[in-house]
């Protein structure tokens, strides 16, 4: 086996669909980016647009509903990736009949675990309806702050939940961790390869998924930078093309394109930061460690047990949020000396998002530069695709056991797929064995 | 008080023929108010449908679900679903029937009558504008959509 690419066909003019609008249209036409992780461009951009009309600092009111826009959002998308597209690997096994590896099955085996995980969902979901103002396409941030607050009612409705929705995330969090110790021959090493990883952290080094400075380790978890401002991640960060993918590879430029690939996300997250700042979710993140020994652990499948750990303290902070009455002010809007670019950066569900912009003096985009999450990852997926084909591929075929194997390496980053369009019949799964001379050799696939 | 019929309108208003739902929605909600029907029907309009969709689906007497299709007949396809396993090989979205098996499993009975309503899509790429394909089909969907909340009955649909 010479070479493994894995093909993401669906990551393409993000920056052409932005280029020519006004600024002010940009946060709200973003979300249809991606219909998974709306809200991550939303808040994405209008970071980098709060550059732009000068809001160099938002009002405590601001800032504390976009957190909780944010860290709704990431319960959602962690609660929908455990309990829907992880849980039946986990639940069934990797080579379990693909007719029960869905929502559907671990709601006939698990109903509580089922029940649970939409109602996580729901609630996530429920907190970006009351910040964002809709259920979708909303309007909630702008540049420069938010346009609405929270009434009484919305918060009261939230906090008769809160408690619940922490309580559950905490036995999520145990829920995967007693899989994963019960098998570490798989788990600490099912698709294991070894990389750089980078996150943003926040003050003191928090894990924090809305705002902060740049981080990255090597594979031993050392260093290689630390407290940069994202505003000047392009001395930083270089992204390569590559003639046979739509998405770029993007690498540090101190290490160069062959060393420089590193992975984001909840793995990255949990293990770049020095400690979260919620309790329940600290202790989870000390057992994590405590179970690494002492040394950044890469498998790809502790990319659950640390996302588990995120929603845990995503219902935390949530919890502390709607205890804060700044969510009912109305002081929400700042600006000061226009600017004519700007970058904003979150950790959104599936890792570490940019967005660049420059603006003309008719305030419209001249230059959109997005990374996306799964783009950050891209290297590092076709990493664990390419250790999971050396293991299971027998050279000649591809079987249904290899195919199974692929989507759960690939599903532990929770790529966002599904920033391609969802219309019936789209979204296949295909994979293709080549030989040497370009001819496909067998093909199999799954719609 | 819980709408008894609810549409779940599905897909991106970006993304060329995906459109289709959310096109069909909003012209509905208009039509709903001109015939001062907008209490008995919830729009849902969403990118996918997914796992909590179950949940609207509560207290409904009907539900329409109203998407895009791809490769599918022109202008449109009209039946009944029912809830299923179909397999899905990820996918952060869930076909209709998926949605109505998670209700069933959730709660314990069975959906409320659900049909869908799948128009033809060509072209589904970021920023580009909707085939004359869809649109024709949105207007031949229009018209059904019309007589169905006119008569919003399970024999009527069924018909």
């Amino acid at each position: 086996m010479h070479q493994v690419r894995l093909h993401i066909v669906e990551f393409r003019g993000f920056e052409k669909f932005i280029q020519g609008r006004p600024y002010w249209e940009v946060p709200v036409m973003v979300q249809r980016l991606c219909g998974i992780c709306p809200v991550s461009h939303h808040l994405a951009a209008s970071k980098a647009l709060d550059v732009i009309v000068g809001a160099k600092k938002l009002t405590p009111a601001a800032e504390k509903l976009r957190r909780l826009m944010h860290y709704g959002q990431m319960l959602q998308s962690h609660a929908l990736h455990f309990f829907h597209l992880c849980s039946p690997d986990l639940l069934f096994g990797f080579d379990s009949d693909v007719t029960k590896r869905n929502i559907v099955g671990v709601a006939a085996a698990h109903p509580e675990i089922a029940r649970r995980g939409v109602l996580l969902r729901k609630f996530g979901q429920e907190v970006i309806r009351v910040t964002a103002g809709k259920r979708v396409h909303g309007t909630g941030a702008v540049p420069g702050g938010m346009n609405k607050s929270l009434t009484i009612a919305e918060r009261d409705e939230l906090l008769k939940d809160i408690y619940h929705i922490v309580a559950w995330s905490r036995d999520a969090v145990h829920l995967i961790q007693k899989v994963h110790i019960q098998d570490p021959g798989l788990y600490n090493s099912f698709g294991i390869f070894r990389s750089n990883f980078m996150s943003i952290v926040g003050h003191n080094g928090d894990l924090d998924f809305y705002h902060g400075t740049l981080r990255a380790r090597d594979d031993n978890g050392k260093l290689i930078f630390d407290g940069v401002d994202y505003q000047q991640y392009d001395k930083y960060i270089e992204e390569e093309v590559r003639p046979w993918s739509y998405m770029k590879f993007p690498f540090f430029k101190s290490l160069g394109k062959e060393h420089g690939w590193y992975k984001v996300g909840p793995l990255a997250r949990v293990q770049n930061c020095d400690q979260i700042s919620t309790p329940f979710a600290e202790h989870e993140r000390k057992e994590f460690v405590d179970y690494a020994g002492g040394t950044p652990m890469h498998a790809p499948l502790a990319y659950h047990w640390t996302r588990m750990i995120e929603m845990l303290h995503a219902a935390e902070v949530i919890k502390d949020l709607l205890h804060d009455d700044d969510l009912l002010s109305d002081d929400l809007m700042v600006e000061g000396e226009r600017k004519m670019e700007g970058v904003g950066v979150i950790e959104a569900p599936r890792g570490t998002l940019f967005h660049h912009y420059r603006v003309d003096e008719n305030d419209l985009i001249t230059m959109a530069n997005l990374i996306v999450s799964t783009t950050n990852n891209n290297q590092a997926m076709n990493e664990a695709v390419r250790h999971v084909a050396r293991r299971y591929l027998n050279g000649r075929e591809v079987t249904e056991g290899l195919l199974n194997h692929i989507e759960v390496a690939i599903r532990a980053f929770d790529p966002c797929l599904s920033c391609a369009t969802h219309a019936l019949g789209k979204m296949p799964l295909a994979v293709e064995l080549v030989d040497p001379e370009g001819n496909i050799v067998h093909s199999l696939s799954r719609s | 008080m819980t709408a008894p019929l609810v549409v779940f309108a599905v897909g991106n208003p970006s993304r060329g023929d995906d459109a289709i739902g959310p096109v069909i929605c909003g012209r509905l909600a208009k039509w709903l108010e001109n015939e001062k029907l907008t209490d008995r029907v919830e729009l849902i309009e969403d990118f996918q449908l997914n796992v909590e969709h179950a949940l609207d689906l509560q207290g409904r007497e009907l539900a329409l679900f109203i998407d895009a299709g791809e490769n599918t007949p022109a202008p449109f396809i009209f039946e009944q679903i029912f809830p299923s396993t179909a397999p899905s090989h990820t996918t952060h979205a869930l076909p209709p029937q998926a949605v109505l098996q998670v209700y069933r499993q959730m709660e314990g009975t069975e959906p409320p009558p659900s049909f869908v309503l799948c128009v033809r899509g060509e072209g589904f790429e970021l920023g580009a504008e909707m085939t004359p394909t869809a649109l024709g089909g949105v207007e031949a969907a229009m018209e059904l959509v019309e007589r169905l909340f006119r008569k919003p009955t399970l024999a009527d649909w069924s018909a």
